[in-house]
């Protein structure tokens, strides 16, 4: 772990945790406190040792987009309760409580976009939205983009961050993973690229469906990607876990990401990606 | 008219709860009351459907491998990945239906421990759904339809699973299946068990046998999310309403394939009979759609799944709860 350090970061006034919960400006790997402007300066990256915070996906357009490009689609999307899904608390409370909390209709934006200058179309996940659930918002929101990228003929950036289908949603949820990827192959079929960021964490539904088929697949540095947690994996087969289990370096190592791109250098690579598919493969820069 | 009265009594018991959230007034005693009220309007009831989970993971049920002496004739077993390794809980070969040459893909359980444990319980690694994949493959060069047979818990939870690509070979599996252009005919005989059973379940036709069971999480796994305590697995299946019945009315499955008076685990032959006749005439319904609009059709299927509204007016609860002091 590295140390703290006490540089302009206000250290003396580092919030007391909440429910044993760090404060969401602190870091969790090395304990550095930042201020809300400090860590939108450095994209959520902490600059002593670079931890990459979550990222809100409207933060995430505002980082990767060029400025006042960006225009959104499906917005008006909501989640419905097909099940009267009913825990300890209605489904629909619980929506009602995320929309609140998030200012978001569900866990995913969509829209199009420029990034350096290359017309695309985005689809980013929002894992602050009942921890990036795929429902059939979610599900639908994602055909949407493949739909609209195909008609523009344009490239596809998705962002994930997601714990996997939403339970709240049942079967329809699961049914969201076929639906996905049937657009994916669609938008394939019409000679439109996907380019699949994976941001922590991208598991379970939604690393078994539409994220794991980009042409390009890339991760954030210390990314969960997993299709089982390390938590239900160790409960469940009692295995010793290596230390780096389901991280994105090792899924660098095992083959299954092209490669790991930092916060700060993802807005220049994904540009240069874009261009390279762009239709006549010598976009202007 | 029951169902009217259930949602009047949810949506009365939404709004309770919602203004406890706001208040923390005590209003328990008229909560119960609903509860239970609602209770006895809901059909069918928490243990019936816990009874489909139950009959689902039956010891005796028949398994893929049951099915396949049964209605296959000349059945050949394939084995290996051709990368890697041989998975025992996934089941591909090639075997005659009413005479014509078909390719099987199906999880296999296993029937006493020793089997169990090699079987891996019907848990599927990476390479088991790439074996199916090069059997797919094989069936889409020879025109050869697809029959998909789909009992697992779920797709294997292990390291080794993981580092071999598991979510990966999932989603490529799905997406080759949207690609092939031979008909695929699906059922889910036991446990339709989360991303690995869909893996192999993206078909033109997905039946489920009266007594199976097909989810997005295990009643068990959601009850230690949602509820923190596995305990409470009951109420979990009832939640997520994995059962025949409430998967077809949501639109996932096509129809229901019934079984033998008291379960498929009852008589094997019957079970066997019924399953083939369905798989047999479904596969005659398909069989004249030239594959290109075959495909077409499929993609459009799942494409259509989901239910959503287009809004952009609050609702009534989200005004109320937007006053609540922080």
């Amino acid at each position: 772990m590295a140390e703290r350090i006490d540089i302009s970061i206000e250290h003396r006034n580092v919030p007391e945790p909440l429910n044993d919960k760090p404060h969401p400006n602190t870091c969790p790997r090395c304990g550095s406190h930042y201020r809300d402007d400090e860590l939108a300066e450095n994209l959520h990256v902490c600059p002593h040792c670079n931890h990459h915070f979550a990222v809100r996906a409207r933060q995430r357009i505002a980082q990767l987009a060029d400025e006042g490009t960006f225009e959104e689609e499906a917005a008006e999307l909501r989640s419905q309760d097909p099940l009267e899904f009913f825990d300890v608390r209605a489904y629909t409370e619980r929506l009602v409580e995320a929309e609140q909390k998030t200012g978001q209709g569900d866990a995913m934006v969509i829209g199009g976009a420029a990034i350096e200058r290359v017309p695309c179309e985005v689809a980013v996940m929002d894992f602050a939205f009942m921890g990036g659930s795929m429902g059939s918002v979610v599900g639908e929101k994602f055909c949407r983009a493949c739909e609209s990228a195909a008609e523009r003929g344009v490239t596809l950036v998705s962002v994930t961050a997601s714990g996997g289908a939403r339970m709240q949603e049942g079967i329809l949820s699961l049914m969201q993973l076929p639906k996905t990827v049937c657009a994916v192959e669609d938008l394939k079929d019409a000679g439109g690229a996907m380019i699949s960021v994976m941001a922590h964490p991208t598991t379970a539904g939604v690393l078994a469906s539409f994220a794991s088929l980009g042409d390009v697949i890339v991760a954030e540095p210390g990314a969960l990607l997993a299709f089982t947690g390390p938590r239900v994996v160790q409960q469940t087969t009692r295995e010793k876990l290596p230390e780096d289990f389901g991280l994105a370096e090792s899924n660098v190592r095992f083959g299954h990401v092209d490669a790991i791109v930092g916060r700060r250098d993802l807005r220049p690579y994904l540009g240069r990606v874009l261009r390279l598919f762009s239709k006549n493969g010598a976009h202007g820069a | 008219m029951a169902r009217e009265a259930e949602l009047h009594l949810r949506d009365r018991l939404s709004r309770l709860k919602s203004i406890g959230l706001l208040r923390g007034a005590s209003i328990s005693g008229e909560l119960a009351r609903l509860q239970r009220q609602l209770e006895k309007t809901s059909e069918p009831t928490d243990q019936e459907i816990w009874q489909h989970v139950e009959l689902a993971r039956h010891p005796d049920r028949p398994y893929t491998l049951d099915y396949v002496e049964r209605i296959f004739d000349d059945f050949v077993e394939l084995h290996g990945d051709r990368a890697r390794a041989e998975d025992p809980a996934m089941i591909t070969g090639l075997g005659r239906l009413h005479g014509r040459t078909v390719a099987l893909l199906g999880q296999q359980k296993g029937r006493d421990t020793h089997d169990r444990i090699r079987r891996n319980y019907g848990m599927t690694y990476p390479e088991g759904y790439r074996k199916a994949m090069r059997v797919m493959e094989m069936a889409e060069r020879h025109r050869f339809p697809i029959v998909s047979l789909v009992d697992t818990p779920g797709a294997y939870p292990g390291v080794a699973a993981e580092q071999h690509g598991q979510g990966g070979a999932i989603a490529r599996s799905q997406a080759l299946m949207s690609r092939l252009t031979v008909p695929i005919v699906a059922c889910v005989i036991g446990e339709g068990g989360s991303g690995g059973a869909i893996a192999i379940a993206l078909a033109d036709r997905v039946l489920m046998q009266e007594n199976a069971m097909y989810s997005v999480i295990s009643p068990e796994g959601c009850a230690a999310i949602l509820w923190r305590t596995g305990e409470e697995r009951v109420k979990a299946a009832a939640a997520l309403k994995p059962d025949a019945a409430h998967t077809l009315a949501l639109g996932v499955i096509d129809a229901i394939v019934p079984e033998p008076e008291g379960g498929a685990h009852t008589n094997w032959d019957e079970a066997a009979r019924l399953l083939g006749e369905a798989l047999q005439s479904s596969m005659e319904d398909l069989s004249a759609i030239p594959g290109d609009e075959l495909r077409r059709r499929r993609r459009a299927r799942f494409r259509s799944l989901g239910v959503y509204a287009s809004s952009t007016v609050s609702t009534e609860l989200s005004t109320e709860n937007a006053t609540i002091p922080k």
